[in-house]
C-alpha cells in the first residue's frame, strides 16, 4: 500500500514551535474519519442511525455531541458530519467494516426516508486550536462571537476563517478543532501560524 | 519653515524625549503630544495652509485639530497626522505639512492586524459619562467594551482639572478604569477611534497599539488594529468639540480654542502663550481663562458677546482683577504671521481698540459629536439651548450620552452616564443592580445663557476674505456667500462647491459654522437647514491598517492539490484558476512556453502523458429521485445512463445558456457522481440546492460536495492503455471489457482507485481517482513510468483541437449548446428541464446566433490575439472574437476557435481578423479540426 499523505504533512514543525510560549497549541489530526449524513431528522432511519451512534442526531443548529469517539457535528437541518477516530490505510478490513460502511447499512432498506452517507475523509484536514489564547488566535479571523457562554464546548459552526470556509467545533474549554477543505489547508494552516505572531511567545 | 524664536518651557516634570521638527531639534516630555511639546519649545507655526499658503498653529488639542498637519517621518513615513493626537517618543521626526502629505515610496514593514470582538454594551467614550456607563454595565454582569481614542480614559476630565470624588479628574478615571479592568468580561482599549457605525451596531474602530513607541516598538506587534466590534447595545459619550465664530484673521497661529488651551495648561502644563484675550459666547471659556491666569498667563481681557455672563463666573474674573467686557466682539485677529493684538469693539458698533496679546483664545460654544449616531441611522434635532445640533431619534440599539447630546455639565455628564449604562444592562436583559451614589463633584456655577454667535461682520468696507470658516480648506465666509450668491441653497450644496468640511478634519470644528453661516446668508433658521451628512471614517485610518493580514501571500487563499509540491520540484508554472494553483506547463531546460507546450501536447497525442485534473469540482447526488433531477438539470438524459458508464452533460440556465458542462457517472442506481468545471464547483452545487430547496422540494435526492476527496490524475495517449495496464495488474484494460465512458473500481499502483475512461483531448484516456492523501502517491507512480506530465495549456490546446468548448471562454453567458455545435446534447425527448422553453424562442433559432468555428490563419505562423474581432473582407461590421488560440503539433500550424455570425454557414470563407491597422486573413473552418471521426479515442 502506498504511503497517505496529510494535507498539513511539512507543518508539523512550525506547529511546535507555535505552542513554545504555552500559550497556544496547533496541531494537525490526520486521516480523522470523516461522514457526511444527510437525512430527514424526522424519520425512522434518523433514529436508527442515532442508535448506531450511540447518540441522537443533534438538531439543534451547531450543535456538537459526543460518543465515545464519535463527534456528530450538525452542518443543516438534514445534513450532519460525523467525525471519527482514522480508520487506517486497510480499509477496516481487520477491524470489520468501517464507519461509512456501517451507517450506510444502518440506513439501508428504509424505503420511506433517504439517507446520503458520503465518505468525505480526505475533503478535509483537522486542526486543533487549543490554548489560553486560542479564542484570541481564532477571533483575527471568525467573525463569530467564540465568547464560552456563546460557543461553548458541544457547539461548531460552518463558518469563515481568515477568507477560508471551515467547520469549526469547540471542544474543551479552551480547545477548538478547525476542519478545513484539504486544498485550503496549507492557507489555513499559514494563516493561523501568521496571526499567532504575537501570541508566540 | 521657520519657527518663531519663543522662550522654552523647560520647567515641566517628566521625562524628557528628544524630537525633531522641520529639521531643528527639541525636547519634550513623556506624556506630550507634539503639539503641547511645540508649544512648549516656543513653536506657534506648524504648517501652512493648503490653498492660500497662510501661517497655520495649533489651534486645538485634539482629534478635532484643522491646523497643525505634519508629516511623521521615523520609524516610517505616515502623511497627514494632526501634531495634536501624536504622542510623543523619543527620536520623532516630523515636518510640518503644507495642508497635504506624502505617502511612502517603499512597503511599510510594521504589521497590523484586525480582530473580531462581540458584546453586550459597547461603550464609545471614556469621559465622565463613558466611565459611568461602562461601570454601571460592567457592574451588572455585561460584557463590555469600552474604547477612547486617547492614551488615556478621562475624555474632558484630562484638561479641565476639575475633581471627582475628592481625586483629581485624571487620577479618579484612571482608578475606574483600572476596576472596570478587573472584570473578566470588560476590555478597555485606548488609543482606539471608533470610526464606523453600521447596521445591527456592527461598529469598526482602529487601536494605535505601537505608533507611540518610536523605534521601541516590537516588531511582532501589529502596529494598528482594527476592531471589528458587534455590540447588542451601543452606548455613544462621544464629548463635544468646541466651535469658533467667523471673524477676520481667525486662522492666525495664537488663536486657539478655549478648552484646548485649558488643557494644555492642566494636562501638559504647557503654557501656550503669555497674554491672552478670551473671546466668548457662553460660559465655559471662563474656567479655561481662570486656569490659564493661575498658570501665569497674563488674561488681557475676556470679550463676552453677551450682555449677562454667568454671575459667579464674573464674580471670580473681579476677584482676580480679569477685565470683562460684554457686550464686546473681536472684530479681528492682528498680527504679521501670528496673533500680535486683537481688535476688540462693541457688537453694537463704534471704534474697536487693539489690545496686545500674543494669544486669542475663542468659543463658540460646543458642539456634540454626533457623526457615530448619525452614521449609525439617528436623526439630529437642534436643539436651541446649545446652539448646535443633537441626537434624536434612531431606529438602533443606540443611546447618546453626556456632551455628545448636550448635557454641559460635569454632574450632569456623571448621572447621565450611569443612567445610560443601566439601560443598557436592562435592554441587554441583565438584572439591573441598584443605583451607586453618584459620584461628588465640585460646586458647579449656575449658567447663565449662551448666544449663539457665528459670525463677526468685518469693520466697514471690509469683505469677509480673512472670515474662516473652514481653516482646513481655506474656505472663508466670502466663499460660502460666493456659494449662495451663485443660487446654491442645500448645504450639501454649499460642501460640494466650496469644499467646506471635506478636508481630512471632515469639518469637526467648521461643519455646524458653514451651516449657520450658509442660513444666515439665506435668511432661513439653521436648525431648518440641517448639517451635511455623516459619514464614516470619523477620523483618518490608514490603507495599512484595514489592509491588515490580508496582504502579500496571504491576500487570497491560495489552493492546491495534494500533488503541488510535485508540480513545484518538477518545474512548473503555474495558473491562476479562480483560487486554485494549476500547473501551466513544465517546462524544461532551454524551453520557452511555446515550445514546453509542443513539446507536450506531442507526448499525449503520439506517446502517453499525465496531468493533475483534481480541481474538478464533484458531488455525490444520492436518492432515489437522482436521475429524474439530473434530468431535469442536464440539457440530455441522464436517467438511461447504465450503472458503470458515465455521460457528458450540459447544464443551461432558464434563459437557455450554457451554465457548465462536465461528465456524469452512475455509481448506483440511486447514486451518481457529477463533475463540474475547476471555477464552478461551488456555484453547481449552490445550483442543484436552489433547485431542490426552493422549487422541487418533493424530489428524493441530496447533493453533497466531494471535491477535495478525490485526486485526480489524467492519463492521456495512444500508449496509456499500456501503462495503466502495468499500474493496475488487476484491471482488464482491453477496449471490450473496459469501453470509452465506463469506470471501474480497482487499484493503481496499490491505492483503491476508481478509473474513468473519459477523454478531454481525444486520445485514449483515462483519469483515476483516489482518495486524495493518495494522490500523491499515484502521481509519483504515473510519472515513474515514463509518462510526460503536462499542464492547462496543453489541456486546453488539446481539447480545442477537437472543439471541446472551455465553459467561461469559449461562452460568456449568451451562448446555447445549439451554438457550440452540440445540439446532440440537447435532449427531443425529455418533456421538460431547465433552459428547454427557451430553446423555443425565435431569438435562440435566429441563423445569425453566433457560432463556434474554427478559424485557420493564412499564414500558418500566425498567432491571433483572443479577443480580436472578425470582420468580412473589407468591411467593418464585427461578427464575432476568436475565444481561444493556440500552436497546434498535430495540425502543424495556429488556430483559433471563435464565436462568429451565422458562423457554421460561413465555413469555407475568408475573414479578416482586424488587428488595428492591420488585418489577417483567416479561412473559417469547422469547430472540430482534429480527428473529427473520433478514431482515437480508443487507441
Amino acid at each position: 500500500m502506498a504511503e497517505r499523505r496529510s494535507p498539513l504533512a511539512g507543518f508539523a514543525a512550525r506547529f511546535e514551535a507555535a505552542g513554545a510560549g504555552g500559550r497556544l497549541r496547533l496541531a494537525e489530526l490526520p486521516f480523522l474519519t470523516q461522514i457526511n449524513v444527510r437525512v430527514d431528522p424526522e424519520g425512522r432511519a434518523a433514529g436508527r442511525i442515532g442508535r448506531a451512534l450511540g447518540v441522537p442526531l443533534p438538531v439543534e443548529p451547531g450543535g456538537a455531541v459526543r460518543s465515545g469517539d464519535l463527534t456528530v457535528l450538525w452542518l443543516g437541518p438534514d445534513e450532519w458530519l460525523v467525525v471519527g477516530p482514522d480508520e487506517g490505510e486497510d480499509e477496516g478490513d481487520a477491524r470489520g467494516p468501517g464507519l461509512r460502511d456501517r451507517l450506510a447499512e444502518t440506513a439501508a432498506g428504509t424505503a420511506d426516508d433517504h439517507v446520503s452517507v458520503v465518505d468525505v475523509s480526505a475533503q478535509r484536514t483537522t486542526l486543533v486550536v487549543a490554548g489560553a489564547r486560542s479564542r484570541d488566535l481564532l477571533a483575527h479571523g471568525c467573525a463569530l462571537d467564540l465568547h464560552p457562554r456563546v460557543f461553548g464546548p458541544g457547539r461548531c459552526a460552518q463558518t469563515l476563517l481568515a477568507r477560508a470556509q471551515v467547520v469549526l467545533v469547540a471542544r474543551e474549554a479552551d480547545e477548538f478543532w478547525v476542519l478545513c477543505r484539504a486544498s485550503f489547508a496549507g492557507y489555513t494552516a499559514e494563516w493561523l501560524l501568521d496571526a499567532a505572531t504575537e501570541y508566540v511567545t | 519653515m521657520t519657527a518663531t524664536e519663543r522662550p522654552v518651557q523647560a520647567d515641566r516634570p517628566g521625562e524628557v524625549l528628544r524630537f525633531r521638527f522641520d529639521g531643528r531639534d527639541y525636547e519634550g516630555r513623556s506624556g506630550d503630544t507634539l503639539a503641547a511639546a511645540l508649544l512648549a519649545s516656543g513653536v506657534r507655526r506648524v504648517a501652512t495652509s493648503v490653498k492660500l499658503g497662510r501661517p497655520r498653529g495649533i489651534f486645538s488639542a485634539g482629534v478635532e485639530e484643522p491646523n497643525a498637519l505634519v508629516q511623521v517621518e521615523t520609524p516610517f513615513p505616515e502623511p497627514m497626522l494632526p501634531a495634536t493626537t501624536v504622542e510623543l517618543y523619543d527620536g520623532l521626526v516630523a515636518t510640518g505639512l503644507p495642508g497635504k502629505g506624502r505617502l511612502a515610496d517603499r512597503p511599510d514593514p510594521a504589521r497590523y492586524d484586525s480582530v473580531h470582538a462581540h458584546c453586550d454594551v459597547l461603550v464609545v467614550g471614556a469621559g465622565p459619562a463613558g466611565l459611568m456607563a461602562a461601570a454601571e454595565a460592567a457592574r451588572g454582569g455585561a460584557r463590555v467594551i469600552l474604547a477612547d481614542e486617547r492614551p488615556e480614559p478621562g475624555g474632558s476630565l484630562l484638561g479641565t482639572a476639575e475633581t471627582v470624588d475628592g481625586l483629581p479628574g485624571r487620577r479618579w478615571a484612571a482608578e475606574r478604569a483600572a476596576e472596570l479592568g478587573g472584570f473578566d468580561d470588560v476590555r478597555v482599549l485606548c488609543r482606539t477611534t471608533v470610526f464606523g457605525h453600521y447596521d445591527d451596531n456592527y461598529v469598526v474602530a482602529v487601536e494605535r497599539r505601537t505608533n507611540h513607541l518610536g523605534a521601541a516598538a516590537p516588531a511582532t506587534m501589529a502596529r494598528e488594529r482594527i476592531w471589528r466590534i458587534r455590540a447588542r447595545r451601543v452606548v455613544l459619550a462621544t464629548g463635544a468639540h468646541e466651535r469658533f465664530p467667523a471673524f477676520a484673521g481667525n486662522d492666525l497661529p495664537g488663536v486657539m480654542l478655549a478648552g484646548a488651551a485649558r488643557a494644555y495648561v492642566n494636562q501638559y502644563g504647557v503654557r501656550p502663550g503669555r497674554r491672552a484675550v478670551v473671546f466668548t459666547t457662553n460660559d465655559s471659556a471662563y474656567p479655561a481663562a481662570l486656569d490659564l491666569a493661575g498658570a501665569g498667563i497674563e488674561i488681557a481681557a475676556i470679550v463676552d458677546v453677551r450682555r449677562a455672563p454667568g454671575e459667579e463666573w464674573a464674580r471670580r474674573c473681579a476677584e482676580r482683577d480679569i477685565e470683562v467686557r460684554t457686550g464686546h466682539v473681536v472684530r479681528a485677529a492682528v498680527g504679521d504671521g501670528e496673533v500680535a493684538a486683537v481688535s476688540i469693539a462693541s457688537e453694537a458698533g463704534g471704534q474697536a481698540r487693539e489690545v496686545p496679546a500674543d494669544l486669542l483664545l475663542v468659543s463658540g460654544g460646543w458642539t456634540p459629536v454626533v457623526h457615530l449616531f448619525s452614521q449609525a441611522g439617528g436623526a439630529l434635532r437642534f436643539d436651541e439651548e446649545i446652539g448646535a445640533f443633537v441626537p434624536g431619534e434612531i431606529r438602533q440599539a443606540v443611546e447618546a450620552a453626556g456632551s455628545a447630546r448636550g448635557v454641559p455639565t460635569l454632574s450632569g455628564c456623571l448621572r447621565d452616564g450611569a443612567e445610560a449604562g443601566r439601560r443598557a444592562l436592562a435592554a441587554a436583559g441583565f438584572a439591573v443592580p441598584d443605583p451607586a451614589p453618584p459620584p461628588a463633584v465640585e460646586h458647579e456655577p449656575e449658567a447663565a445663557p449662551a448666544r449663539h454667535l457665528w459670525l463677526v461682520p468685518p469693520a466697514d468696507g471690509a469683505d469677509h476674505r480673512e472670515h474662516f470658516v473652514d481653516l482646513q480648506r481655506d474656505v472663508t465666509v466670502a466663499d460660502v456667500l460666493r456659494a449662495t450668491g451663485a443660487g446654491l441653497r442645500s448645504v450639501e450644496h454649499v460642501k460640494r462647491y466650496t469644499t467646506a468640511g471635506t478636508a481630512h478634519d471632515q469639518g469637526r470644528t467648521s461643519g455646524l459654522l458653514t451651516s449657520a453661516i450658509t442660513a444666515h446668508a439665506l435668511g432661513v433658521d439653521v436648525a431648518d437647514l440641517g448639517v451635511t451628512t455623516f459619514r464614516a471614517p470619523y477620523a483618518p485610518v490608514s490603507f495599512a491598517a484595514l489592509a491588515g493580514r490580508d496582504r502579500g501571500s496571504l491576500h487570497d487563499p491560495v489552493r492546491v492539490t495534494a500533488m503541488h509540491d510535485r508540480h513545484v520540484d518538477s518545474g512548473a508554472l503555474f495558473e491562476n484558476v479562480g483560487q486554485w494553483k494549476r500547473p501551466w506547463y513544465y517546462p524544461r531546460e532551454g524551453e520557452d512556453m511555446a515550445a514546453a507546450v509542443l513539446r507536450e501536447c506531442r507526448a499525449a497525442r503520439e506517446d502517453v502523458a499525465m496531468m493533475d485534473a483534481s480541481t474538478l469540482g464533484k458531488i455525490d447526488v444520492i436518492g432515489p429521485d437522482a436521475a429524474e433531477f439530473l434530468d431535469r438539470l442536464y440539457t440530455n438524459m441522464m436517467s438511461t445512463l447504465a450503472v458503470g458508464s458515465i455521460r457528458y452533460g450540459v447544464m443551461c440556465r432558464p434563459d437557455g445558456m450554457v451554465f457548465d458542462d462536465g461528465t456524469v457517472i452512475r455509481l448506483a442506481d440511486d447514486r451518481f457522481l457529477v463533475t463540474t468545471t475547476t471555477g464552478n464547483a461551488a456555484a453547481v452545487l449552490d445550483w442543484m440546492e436552489e433547485w431542490l430547496q426552493t422549487e422541487w422540494p418533493s424530489l428524493r435526492v441530496h447533493c453533497t460536495s466531494v471535491t477535495e476527496q478525490w485526486a485526480t490524475v489524467a492519463l492521456v495517449g495512444p500508449r496509456s492503455r499500456e501503462v495503466l495496464a502495468g499500474l493496475a495488474p488487476g484491471l482488464a484494460v482491453g477496449n471490450p471489457s473496459f469501453p470509452f465512458m465506463t469506470w471501474r473500481d480497482t487499484e493503481v499502483a496499490g491505492i483503491p482507485a476508481r478509473v474513468c475512461r473519459i477523454s478531454f483531448s481525444g486520445e485514449l484516456a483515462y483519469e483515476i481517482n483516489v482518495r486524495s492523501w493518495y494522490g500523491l502517491a499515484l502521481w509519483e507512480a504515473v510519472e515513474a513510468a515514463g509518462v510526460t506530465p503536462y499542464g492547462t495549456e496543453t489541456m486546453h490546446v488539446l481539447r480545442a483541437e477537437k472543439g471541446y468548448p472551455i465553459i467561461g471562454q469559449d461562452t460568456d453567458g449568451t451562448v446555447t449548446p445549439q451554438d457550440l455545435g452540440m445540439a446532440w446534447v440537447v435532449s427531443k425527448k425529455k418533456p421538460d428541464f431547465i433552459g428547454k422553453r427557451s430553446f423555443g424562442r425565435a431569438d435562440t433559432a435566429r441563423p445569425d446566433r453566433k457560432q463556434l468555428v474554427g478559424l485557420l490563419p493564412e499564414d500558418t505562423g500566425r498567432l491571433l490575439p483572443e479577443g480580436v474581432h472578425l470582420v468580412e473582407p473589407g468591411g467593418t461590421r464585427p461578427l464575432g472574437h476568436v475565444t481561444s488560440s493556440y500552436r497546434s503539433a498535430a495540425l502543424g500550424r495556429t488556430f483559433a476557435l471563435a464565436l462568429i455570425s451565422g458562423g457554421r454557414e460561413r465555413i469555407g470563407a475568408r475573414l479578416h481578423a482586424a488587428m488595428g491597422a492591420e488585418t489577417v486573413p483567416v479561412t473559417v473552418a469547422h469547430h472540430v479540426l482534429y480527428d473529427p471521426e473520433g478514431a482515437r479515442r480508443d487507441g
